[in-house]
């Protein structure tokens, strides 16, 4: 049965009928009604059967774009994880990249790369897919003045530095000098240096491939993408309501959609999301609030999941202000921080506490890296504080006021942080996230802020060098540990790349100019209509094409 | 009367330059760096800051935007959101959204407070009395935001009555349940309002004066009492429909309405200046309309005032 959108289950009952007395006795029932909550979520504990076909909808916050280069917003990235391929995906096991829209990629140096593409693939309009495609997709992001989201993530490829002069001058091309078309299927992708995970960045949206229409009309691009993934838009993104795909019947490629429709619904507030549905409106919330954790286990049981994510919380340290250039005093401040606590009583152990500068699911992610530092010691995070000689003036603690939690855990920390510390003074310092980013980049703050970090692709580099790498807002520079990181991405195989980056976060861990605190994960609930919900780290949200639907 | 009308219009000329100007500055003397604050916790690269700061005019003065956006203002243009949308299709968009949900509201409000008020004054003391004064009490006690989720819980989920959020099931039917939320807080006031004033004028003489003359009690009631205990709650119903236009944020946000409450909130944290302006011309346009409505509905329930 192909029925598309499930009916609301308002039409079934006729709008408007009895509407006084109802409308009267809401009112009464809104008025005098206790807390009592409802349990009516659609629970349906029978196996979903695995055939094609059928219509499911998502709930989502909404978009900044939908164009792959020009959004790093997660919502966005859900939404494109169905519409595109990119060259390579990772694999949901270990995160490893497969090949997707390419069909292979190769290089002997780590530094000139080739892409060689699958053979017969169209976008949605009939387009082929060509190398073509793919480098002018790549030109529009790295190029400056398109004023792209995606423009840092193509620093690596030779001549991004003449899309982007640093004076304010217009760039005298749009074309970066690193990419060569050899043939309808063939792209040579020369890096500015060695760089073993050039692969693993292949799978973040912006590299996939973008057709002729995306720069003729490109305001309508944006609204109804034309991409070369399974699913197709079906009519264009209705702004802060719905985006709605179908099936994509040119695609070709390896991984064929299950469903035959995918309905985003747009919601503000992530509660209403999962009261919708709680209602069996909706099919799947991909972020269960974290205060509503106990409720999501409760009511949806088996349909309840915990996906572990490689976003992570840090506290940032000024270490530009001399009253923190002591490694002692900052493992002293680590060290009185009760993490367990924290994410427990804030984010009902939702979130996890961080054992070492990458995410728990990144391969070569080592269980407590940090040891000690990341444990809550706090009779040795006193003597180690003393024998670095103490703290005078204020300890202003820096976050922005983007979610009421922040202000709870810090809280949280403060106080640790007095009494464990003995730090009279503590305070802190919240304000909208416009105002913090600038206080930040310009090294104005003068007390541990709060850093947060969202994994692009799953690899230690990836948080090493964005983190605390040349030019980052860490203020950290150290020679030994940028060596460190080249070499690693200098290196011919995985393993050796892995160890040299271990040996870089030793190294970071030990001057500690960034205090890990904990993994996020979201939650997800979805109704007992949907089945082969398979959630992994390395995907943006669901797998869209996966997920089966009884019809 | 129509000179009356065309000055409280022209009246609005100013009041709408000198608002916009405020807003203007105010958007603009906020500390913070807009731009970086979309990127998040990243580091923007300075070829891409450059261009987007020039895009919205952040790195001119004061005087330059503002004056590129009264430029643009008497073209239509709005202006731009960090999105690249037009303001203007933005908000078109959304004001169908707002306008029903406020006009859902102020429909209930009226007709529920004075109903209510009307029974509760016409049984003075009794059970009923006692119902309308505790109800309402305790609806303008309760905050909006348990309200809202209550009803979504009860009526939405448990009873399935209504949707529980969204416009997908189109006017009324999606409102109903937020313009009822809405409209709680001041259909209480209302209420309670219509009561006392009833209570009032159905002790005055002319109204004794009516029932000694043999006029049904009805009439009595609905043409001589009510008439004249309406004017204070039609003036409060007049500047309500303001506030009930640009106050919807909690319930937009609760309901998931894509309404003009949602977008002033997250374009003020965004600091997005035109849409902040933007809604705010049209919000000072709507309370100017309002209050002239009201002041011309003066006339029409009271012909002691005259307008000319």
């Amino acid at each position: 049965m192909l029925t598309g959108r499930r009916p609301e289950r308002r039409s079934e009952r006729g709008p408007g009928r009895r509407l006084l007395p109802r409308t009267l006795l809401a009112f009464a029932l809104v008025a005098f009604a206790g807390a009592s909550c409802a349990r009516t979520a659609a629970e349906d504990d029978r196996p979903v059967p695995a055939v094609p076909g059928g219509a499911y909808s998502v709930a989502l916050t909404e978009p900044d774009h939908l164009t792959p280069g020009r959004t790093t917003s997660s919502y966005a990235l859900q939404v494109l994880q169905g519409v595109f391929d990119t060259p390579l995906a990772l694999d949901p096991q270990d995160g490893h990249p497969v090949p997707l829209a390419a069909s292979s990629l190769t290089s002997t140096d780590q530094q000139v790369w080739t892409m060689t593409l699958r053979q017969g693939a169209v976008f949605q309009n009939g387009e082929p897919v060509t190398a073509a495609g793919f480098a002018a997709a790549w030109d529009a992001a790295a190029y400056g003045p398109s004023g792209w989201d995606a423009n840092s993530y193509f620093t690596q490829i030779a001549g991004y530095d003449d899309l982007n002069p640093p004076d304010g001058r217009l760039p005298t091309t749009r074309h970066l000098s690193g990419l060569q078309v050899l043939d309808d299927h063939t792209l040579r992708v020369t890096l500015k240096a060695p760089f073993s995970q050039f692969p693993m960045l292949l799978s973040f949206p912006a590299f996939a491939p973008l057709p002729q229409a995306a720069f003729t009309d490109p305001d309508g691009f944006d609204l109804h993408p034309v991409g070369n993934g399974p699913f197709q838009l079906d009519g264009p993104w209705r702004h802060n309501q719905r985006i709605d795909l179908k099936r994509a019947a040119s695609y070709t490629g390896p991984r064929p959609p299950m469903a035959d429709a995918v309905h985003f619904r747009i919601f503000t507030s992530k509660d209403t999301a999962f009261t919708e549905l709680r209602a069996g409106h909706v099919d799947f919330v991909t972020s269960v609030p974290a205060a509503r954790a106990y409720e999501a286990k409760r009511t949806f049981g088996r349909h309840y999941a915990v996906r572990p994510s490689g976003t992570m919380d840090y506290l940032g340290l000024p270490i530009w202000d001399p009253r923190y250039a002591n490694p002692q005093l900052r493992r002293a401040i680590s060290m009185a921080i009760d993490r367990p606590g924290i994410t427990r009583a804030i984010y009902n152990e939702v979130f996890t506490p961080a054992d070492s500068l990458v995410g728990a699911t990144i391969p070569g992610h080592r269980a407590g890296a940090c040891g000690e530092t990341c444990e809550y010691r706090p009779t040795e995070a006193r003597q180690l504080f003393q024998q670095a000689g103490g703290f005078t003036g204020t300890l202003a603690l820096y976050f922005a006021n983007s979610d009421p939690t922040y202000l709870q855990w810090m809280t949280a920390v403060a106080n640790e942080l007095r009494q464990n510390l003995g730090i009279r003074d503590v305070a802190l310092r919240t304000m909208a996230a416009a105002d913090l980013g600038p206080i930040l980049n310009h090294h104005q703050a003068t007390g541990p802020y709060r850093q947060n970090w969202v994994a692009d692709y799953p690899s230690e580099q990836n948080y090493l060098a964005g983190l605390l790498g040349p030019g980052t807002r860490s203020g950290w520079s150290d020679p030994a540990f940028n060596a460190l990181l080249a070499q690693g991405d200098a290196a011919a195989t995985a393993e050796q790349s892995i160890a040299h980056y271990h040996q870089a976060e030793d190294l970071a861990l030990q001057q500690l100019p960034l205090i890990p605190l904990w993994n996020w994960q979201d939650q997800t609930a979805w109704s007992g209509r949907v089945g082969n919900v398979q959630l992994d780290p390395y995907a943006a949200g669901l797998r869209l094409e996966q997920i089966t639907v009884r019809h | 009367m129509g000179r009356y009308l065309l000055r409280r219009l022209l009246y609005t000329v100013p009041v709408l330059l000198a608002t916009t100007f405020l807003i203007y500055t105010l958007v603009f003397v906020l500390p913070g760096d807009p731009i970086q604050g979309l990127a998040g916790d990243r580091p923007v690269p300075a070829s891409v800051l450059a261009e987007l700061r020039h895009r919205y005019h952040l790195d001119q003065p004061l005087f330059v935007q503002y004056a590129a956006y009264l430029r643009g203002l008497l073209r239509g243009d709005l202006g731009r959101t960090f999105t690249g949308e037009p303001v203007a299709q933005a908000l078109a968009g959304r004001w169908q959204v707002t306008l029903r949900l406020g006009l859902t509201a102020w429909l209930l409000e009226a007709g529920l407070g004075t109903v209510l008020g009307v029974w509760a004054g016409l049984h003075r003391g009794r059970w009923a009395d006692r119902l309308v004064l505790g109800g309402t009490t305790l609806v303008i006690a309760v905050p909006v935001y348990i309200l809202g989720y209550l009803a979504q819980l009860v009526l939405g989920v448990r009873l399935g009555w209504f949707p529980v959020s969204g416009t997908d099931a189109g006017w009324p039917t999606a409102y109903l349940l937020p313009g009822l939320v809405l409209a709680s807080f001041g259909a209480g006031y209302v209420a309670r309002l219509t009561r006392t004033s009833l209570l009032e004028h159905l002790r005055a003489d002319y109204v004794r004066t009516a029932t000694a003359k043999g006029l049904p009690r009805r009439r009595v009631v609905v043409r001589h009492a009510l008439r004249n205990s309406l004017l204070p709650v039609v003036t409060f119903l007049g500047v309500e429909l303001g506030s009930l236009l640009a106050g919807a944020v909690v319930t937009e946000y609760i309901f998931n309405l894509p309404g003009i409450g949602q977008q002033v909130f997250q374009a003020i944290q965004l600091r997005e200046g035109p849409t902040v302006v933007g809604v705010t011309t049209v919000l000072v346009l709507v309370f100017c309309l309002a209050n002239l409505t009201v002041d011309v509905l003066y006339g029409l329930l009271d012909p002691r005032i005259r307008h000319d």
